[in-house]
């Protein structure tokens, strides 16, 4: 199989930022051609007659994105998500891997687990999975899981995402012990008491609808917490879904010091704010809360000034059944694989990132950040997505991909969207 | 003017010429309750289903009542004795009851919002009476009657609503409406029940209760829930009384014709004294007659009586 990638805009940060052709040969790159070297080169393909032959002219051809924050629901939750569906929604928003968080049922805290989620999605041969296992047997947060033998199975990261590891002295010990296997810790942030029964962000809004409110220092204390333990253990820790400005501040103060923190935020933070909640909308209901205006400002400004490395979606799908009833007893959660790329791309047009800061942003730093080689290099697998910036769509759930119709963007006119997704030199996704 | 709302939400949708023209129409409802015959056949066949799923005696009672004395029949159940025992979700529930053609459905619910969710798929009209912490408008507007009842008119009174504010329905029904007609209000009580950004209703706090009161025209005082203690929002109903309770030497300082004014049910000698609460300046009894005609004016209004017959 050989496919040439020609003419398109090629951005690989830190490495290149051409126009150029890329030749995939199997499931390789095996050749990167300039277009100011292109009378150089001795073209070794061109008479050769190509598979597919895709023209990428006027289009940005960047490393496969990475969603490093995303529930795929497989085992145990199969009516919300399955490790194809969600991979399929994957690959459509132009993600080549993505990181399945481990809240699955049961809980991805045994290698057993971890290699039943690589297999399945080995099987439906589209977006990668790499699976973060649990930090804690059965998310309970009461000891330590074999992180050892996860890591040999395939975890890249460990997390008790959707919950917080109360027990300080657990994470302590979690980040001392995963740091042995190059594990990274990913925190989810929330101090259980301080949240309390909250249903929303606390202010005016909550105020107004009559509903429980969740603090900024239910997340912010946690940062710092995390913060001080990862100074102490001289480990890595990497904050998930940051949604306040206290939580930015303390991220950057911290990078200062010289600790070794990263974070990501969701585009639902840098797009929404608490005021999405009016008229009780449950698609506007997840944890942590759509945040004041106030930290909006303040995750745009730490995207831009590089306090927060990453954008990942938190993608949560769930069942109709599970949105439509009252405010306070919806799950929490929206999809985010299949609207991520067009929004964050809208923080190229704000100026907010550069085009490459972007790629950065949902490509290169969360490969950096779980240990897989991304880059445009003649040899290395072939994970590529082609984004036209240009085209433009309507939000329409019904044809998602994804089991998942709980978006809060439903009906928004969105513009930039993935062309192409390859995945080891295997076309899995072509827009229509 | 003709009422053209199909529900009764929130008191935030309400216009000044709606409530007048509520306020106005249960002025008139009152009278009936005063008759020897005290029922008017206005809403005779019409269906009016009173869906409570939260406990509820004055105002499940006085919406019953209300119907009967128009001739609605009235239908009343409740959450444990429904099908969402068997799990059935609350909108499934509703379907069910519209598929039986009422036309007004009186929900109180323990989730904020649940009467919003219901009126977009219902065709029967939905009164809210009360969900969550959010909204309970029969209770303002009935409390708004009475006040104006007494004083004439509500613009320019200075009105302190005094308690748990944060988890309190009727305050967010009696801030909103009160402002919108004109009033001054004052909230106070513990700062751990005033709830963030509430000054955003163009009202102020002060958690000086004795300052809060000072020449007060209208004293609103809330229930204190027990079990708020375990959330450690005040140390003691016994702190609470001195602190924030409502007593003679404190009435005093208000207005010499000041109004004092209770939901109910009251924590006697916690948030209100025995003689406070009996004494003359108490009009706890009359918002519980109000509320009466003032529930019958939303049935009279929103089924569409006044379109047909006058009960002048």
């Amino acid at each position: 199989m050989l496919i040439r990638i020609k003419g398109g805009h090629v951005i690989d940060p830190g490495n290149l930022d051409s126009v150029a052709d890329i030749i995939v040969k199997d499931d390789r790159i095996v050749e990167i051609i300039k277009r100011s070297d292109a009378k150089r080169t001795t073209e070794s393909h061109r008479d050769v007659p190509y598979d597919h032959d895709i023209d990428a002219t006027g289009k940005i051809v960047v490393p496969g994105l990475i969603d490093m924050h995303v529930h795929l629901r497989e085992p145990g939750h199969e009516y919300k998500e399955t490790i194809e569906t969600g991979c399929r929604a994957a690959v459509t928003g132009g993600f080549t891997a993505v990181c399945s968080m481990p809240n699955t049922s049961p809980v991805n805290d045994s290698s057993q687990v971890t290699e039943f989620i690589i297999s399945k999605a080995k099987k439906a041969g589209l977006a990668r999975v790499y699976p973060v296992a649990a930090i804690s047997p059965g998310l309970q947060g009461k000891g330590l899981s074999e992180y050892g033998e996860l890591k040999q199975a395939g975890a890249v990261a460990i997390s008790d995402d959707g919950k917080p590891v109360v027990n300080s002295q657990l994470m302590r010990r979690a980040m001392e012990y995963a740091k042995r296997f190059n594990l990274l810790v990913i925190s989810h942030c929330e101090d259980p008491e301080l949240a309390s029964d909250g249903a929303m962000n606390e202010g005016i809004v909550s105020t107004r609808l009559g509903l429980a409110g969740i603090p900024n220092a239910a997340e912010s204390i946690m940062v710092m917490r995390d913060i001080a333990i990862c100074e102490l253990t001289k480990s890595s820790l990497h904050i998930a879904h940051v949604s306040t400005e206290e939580s930015v501040n303390a991220i950057r103060k911290a990078k200062k010091r010289g600790i070794h923190v990263s974070a990501e935020t969701a585009p639902h933070y840098f797009t929404l704010t608490d005021t999405a909640v009016l008229k009780y909308n449950t698609h506007a209901k997840m944890n942590p809360p759509l945040r004041g205006e106030k930290d909006r400002q303040a995750i745009l400004e730490g995207l831009s000034d590089g306090t927060i490395d990453a954008i990942a979606t938190d993608h949560a799908p769930h069942a109709v059944l599970e949105k439509k009833v009252e405010f306070d007893k919806a799950l929490n959660g929206i999809v985010g694989l299949e609207t991520s790329l067009s929004l964050s791309l809208d923080l190229v047009r704000q100026g907010v990132l550069s085009l490459s800061g972007l790629i950065e942003k949902m490509s290169k730093t969360p490969a950096r950040l779980i240990g897989v080689r991304n880059d445009f290099v003649v040899g290395n697998t072939a994970d590529i997505t082609i984004i036209d910036k240009e085209a433009s769509f309507t939000v329409n759930p019904d044809f998602f991909h994804s089991l998942g119709r709980n978006t809060p963007f439903a009906g928004w006119e969105l513009k930039g969207k993935a062309m192409l997704t390859m995945v080891g030199g295997k076309i899995v996704h072509i827009s229509s | 003017m003709q009422f053209v709302k199909k529900d009764i939400l929130d008191m935030a949708s309400l216009s000044v010429e709606e409530i007048t023209l509520i306020l106005d129409t249960a002025d008139r409802m009152k009278e009936i309750s005063e008759r020897p015959i005290k029922k008017v056949p206005v809403l005779r066949g019409k269906t009016i289903v009173l869906f409570f799923h939260e406990p509820s005696t004055r105002t499940k009672l006085s919406f019953d009542i209300a119907a009967k004395r128009l001739s609605a029949d009235c239908i009343s159940i409740t959450a444990s004795s429904s099908s969402m025992v068997k799990g059935e979700t609350l909108i499934d529930t509703a379907k069910n009851i519209e598929a039986m053609k009422p036309d007004i459905l009186v929900l109180r619910h323990a989730s904020s919002g649940a009467p919003y969710m219901l009126s977009k798929v219902l065709k029967a009209s939905v009164i809210n009476a009360g969900d969550g912490m959010h909204e309970h408008p029969s209770q303002a507007l009935l409390d708004m009657m009475t006040i104006r009842e007494k004083k004439g008119s509500i613009q320019g009174l200075r009105i302190v609503i005094v308690g748990d504010i944060a988890h309190s329905r009727v305050a967010r029904s009696n801030i909103s409406g009160l402002t919108k007609m004109g009033a001054e209000v004052i909230v106070s009580g513990p700062p751990t029940m005033i709830p963030s950004g509430i000054e955003d209703y163009g009202i102020t706090v002060n958690t000086n209760m004795e300052d809060a009161i000072a020449d007060a025209d209208v004293i609103m005082m809330l229930r204190i829930q027990k079990e708020r203690q375990t959330h450690f929002l005040f140390p003691s109903e016994r702190e609470y009384a001195k602190v924030f309770g409502l007593n003679r030497e404190r009435v005093s300082t208000a207005k010499k014709d000041v109004l004092i004014m209770h939901p109910g049910p009251i924590n006697r000698g916690v948030e209100m004294s025995h003689e406070v609460a009996d004494g003359p300046y108490s009009i706890i009894l009359d918002q519980v007659t109000n509320g009466v005609a003032l529930r019958m004016a939303l049935f009279y209004l929103l089924a569409g009586g006044a379109k047909n017959v006058d009960t002048d």
